[in-house]
């Protein structure tokens, strides 16, 4: 009996000690190869080396950017696993309210009703992107939408493409009277928040009001998530619709330039994303509102996106994990970001970004 | 040689059937009973939880909540959450699911019984139960795809051809496109046929061998002898078929969801636009917090009791056609 129980023990202890040596290979390998993510773990604080697994859930609209930030991250920071699973804000909200996942992605902000107090939690802004205005019209390459025509054609005022509002938009283009199909989304989105706020912000025809779900006019037709909008403008001549950059340029459809606040036509790019960042107000709490933004350049339709990390984490690991994680997500994930066709932050936005993630506590 | 020494019962009462038999069926009792008790708590601890989260959606929407047909929880003039044209959508794509489908699969079942080569009824009936492993959401997939984009011009023929008919003109609108309760309903049909035909050749294979002999003595021609001997006896179970169909077609989720264009409305025209209750929730409930959610909930449980009242008129009806069918055998 005796005999057998040292042997387990001393079984233990070898594997423990393995285990340990791994992990020291391990941190001296991230320190090879990743110059970055040794720097960012000095920063809080002392741990030497990174190890388990970060949950989180929420936003499908940054799900492209965060999931190759992770690839990368894995890579850089071995022993790490970062899970996002792209569940949709609201859900992304709720499970970080019930404690189930360390961060949390969203699109919206966090409402009263949502089981979190103010003081818990904390906005990290990370990127931001255009929402397109596509269509699908045959014989025209080239619109140009004013706000005020673009919440009439939404509001289901405007149902045909030669209406005198559009015409005198785009003074050069022959318009023709294809009845308007107006592609929308079925499913709850902060994309469709972001869409509704701006025609209620910047538009004086817009009058079905704001939020995730909306009672469309009759002429809609709504599919599923960016991709099913994206389908449904493509299959549809006379359509048109709010769909993401990334969804938009895949399927190659072609987009309109919308009015800005200085009146210039803008079309949506990366860099009018940024502009229009430029030239948003940031509140305290680092949200902002990038919506009809000022400037020349801006693009007005643009959609911010935050991670929600806690004030307070239980253990020092944990908030270890989440301040290296967020670090990386602001500094050398940015890069990644074009590639996926989202907007980088602001130099002067990101660094207020990392400066909140100080705040993170223990305990 | 031995001899043996008959031993009393008084001796080993372990090797009576009654004591080893009490023991064994004391267990086994408890162990159904315990089986059976555990599904009715589910079922208890589920109506329970669902309706307390529905709670705060239905006192926000009071009678609105099954009066009104208005699902704008963002609306600038407060949130109207009434459920009548999820309903109304339900009803709709399954009634057309039943009308397509239950002709269909009767037809294959008798085909599969009494009028098919013996060789060749055992490959139908595996074809058939071949339809029910696809999973839903490739059905739906398919019908997004393949099946709405491509059928457009059969409801616009059918809008130009039965649109102008007094009445029934109504249901055949024009098409704006593949996206409709029609498209949900051919999909749903689709799906529900296996189970139709395979409960329904279950019933006709019962039907006893001597009556249909015995109307085909009287000189009844294979039709006659179908339709006098064999309907008859297996109407009741068709039925029950039916309303199983009834209740797969009414919570089909994704399938629907990816066809039905998501645009809540109550029209007659059967191109349109809709929403059903099961795809609605799924579509909304992930971005969806407070009380919308628990509206959302709400209309799971109201999908929920509408299935149960369904299925309770299915045997009710199943009950008495059998009554008249069977005399009170």
């Amino acid at each position: 009996m005796r005999k057998t129980k040292t042997a387990w023990l001393s079984l233990f202890l070898v594997l423990g000690l393995i285990a340990a040596a791994c992990g020291d290979d391990d941190s001296a390998e991230a320190n090879d190869d990743g110059t970055d993510t040794t720097a960012a773990a000095d920063d809080d604080g002392g741990s030497d080396s990174l190890s388990g697994t970060l949950e989180g859930s929420g936003a499908s609209f940054p799900d492209a950017f965060y999931q190759a930030a992770i690839v990368a991250y894995e890579e850089a920071t071995p022993g790490v696993t970062v899970i996002y699973n792209a569940v949709g804000s609201g859900q992304g909200k709720s499970d970080f309210a019930d404690g189930l996942t360390a961060w949390a992605g969203t699109d919206s902000l966090v409402k009263e009703d949502e089981g979190l107090d103010p003081d818990e939690f904390l906005y990290i802004p990370t990127v931001a992107a255009p929402i397109t205005v596509s269509y699908n019209l045959s014989g025209v390459d080239e619109l140009q939408l004013s706000p005020d025509t673009l919440g009439a054609i939404f509001n289901g005022d405007i149902t045909s493409w030669d209406d005198e509002a559009i015409a005198a938009d785009n003074p050069d283009v022959e318009l023709p009277s294809t009845a308007i199909t107006l592609a929308v989304r079925a499913d709850g989105s902060g994309t469709t928040s972001n869409f509704t706020k701006y025609l209620e912000k910047a538009t004086g025809t817009w009058t079905l009001g704001s939020g995730d779900t909306i009672e469309w006019p009759s002429n809609a037709q709504a599919g599923q998530r960016n991709t099913g909008v994206a389908q449904i403008i493509q299959d549809t001549d006379g359509a048109i619709g709010y769909v993401d950059l990334a969804d938009a340029e895949a399927l190659g459809l072609t987009y309109a330039a919308i009015g800005n606040q200085e009146g210039e036509f803008v079309v949506p790019t990366l860099e009018g994303t940024t502009a229009a960042l430029d030239g948003a107000e940031i509140a305290d709490d680092l949200t902002y509102d990038p919506l009809d933004a000022a400037g020349a350049e801006a693009y007005p339709i643009a959609a911010p996106t935050y991670v929600l990390v806690r004030t307070s984490y239980e253990d020092q690991a944990t908030a270890d994990l989440v301040i290296d994680w967020i670090t990386f997500l602001l500094t050398d994930a940015q890069d990644l970001a074009e590639d996926e066709l989202y907007a980088p932050l602001p130099d002067s936005l990101r660094d207020r970004a990392l400066a909140q993630l100080d705040q993170i506590t223990v305990g | 040689m031995t001899t043996l020494t008959p031993i009393t019962i008084a001796e080993r009462p372990d090797l009576t059937i009654r004591a080893r038999g009490s023991r064994l069926d004391a267990a086994f009792r408890g162990l159904a009973l315990a089986a059976g008790l555990v599904v009715l708590a589910v079922l208890a601890l589920i109506a329970y939880s669902t309706v307390d989260a529905a709670l705060p959606a239905l006192r926000a929407a009071g009678l609105e909540f099954v009066t009104s047909d208005r699902w704008a929880p963002n609306a600038p003039d407060g949130p109207h959450l009434g459920s009548l044209a999820f309903v109304y959508g339900t009803a709709v794509v399954s009634s057309i699911a039943l009308v397509l489908a239950v002709p269909v699969s009767v037809g294959i079942a008798l085909f599969a019984t009494e009028i098919a080569p013996r060789r060749l009824r055992r490959w139908i009936t595996t074809a058939v139960d071949l339809l029910a492993a696809i999973p839903s959401v490739v059905y739906g997939l398919w019908g997004i795809a393949v099946l709405a984009p491509n059928i457009t011009g059969v409801y616009g023929w059918m809008h130009r051809t039965f649109g102008d008919l007094p009445v029934v003109g109504a249901l055949f609108g024009p098409a704006s496109s593949g996206r409709s309760f029609m498209t949900a309903g051919i999909v749903l049909a689709i799906m529900i046929v296996p189970i139709i035909t395979s409960i329904t050749r279950e019933v006709l294979v019962t039907v006893p061998r001597g009556e249909k002999e015995a109307a085909l003595a009287l000189g009844a021609t294979r039709w006659e002898m179908i339709r006098g001997a064999v309907l008859p006896h297996s109407f009741g179970g068709t039925v029950g078929a039916t309303m199983l169909g009834l209740g797969r077609a009414m919570g089909e989720t994704i399938a629907v969801a990816l066809v039905i264009g998501s645009r809540p409305q109550i029209v007659a025209n059967l191109f349109a636009t809709g929403d059903a209750m099961p795809a609605v929730i799924v579509n909304q409930f992930g971005e969806s917090s407070g009380t919308f959610r628990s509206a959302l909930i709400a209309l799971g449980v109201f999908l929920f009791v509408l299935t149960i009242v369904v299925n309770f008129m299915g045997r009710v009806i199943v009950n008495r056609v059998q009554v008249r069918f069977r005399g009170a055998a």
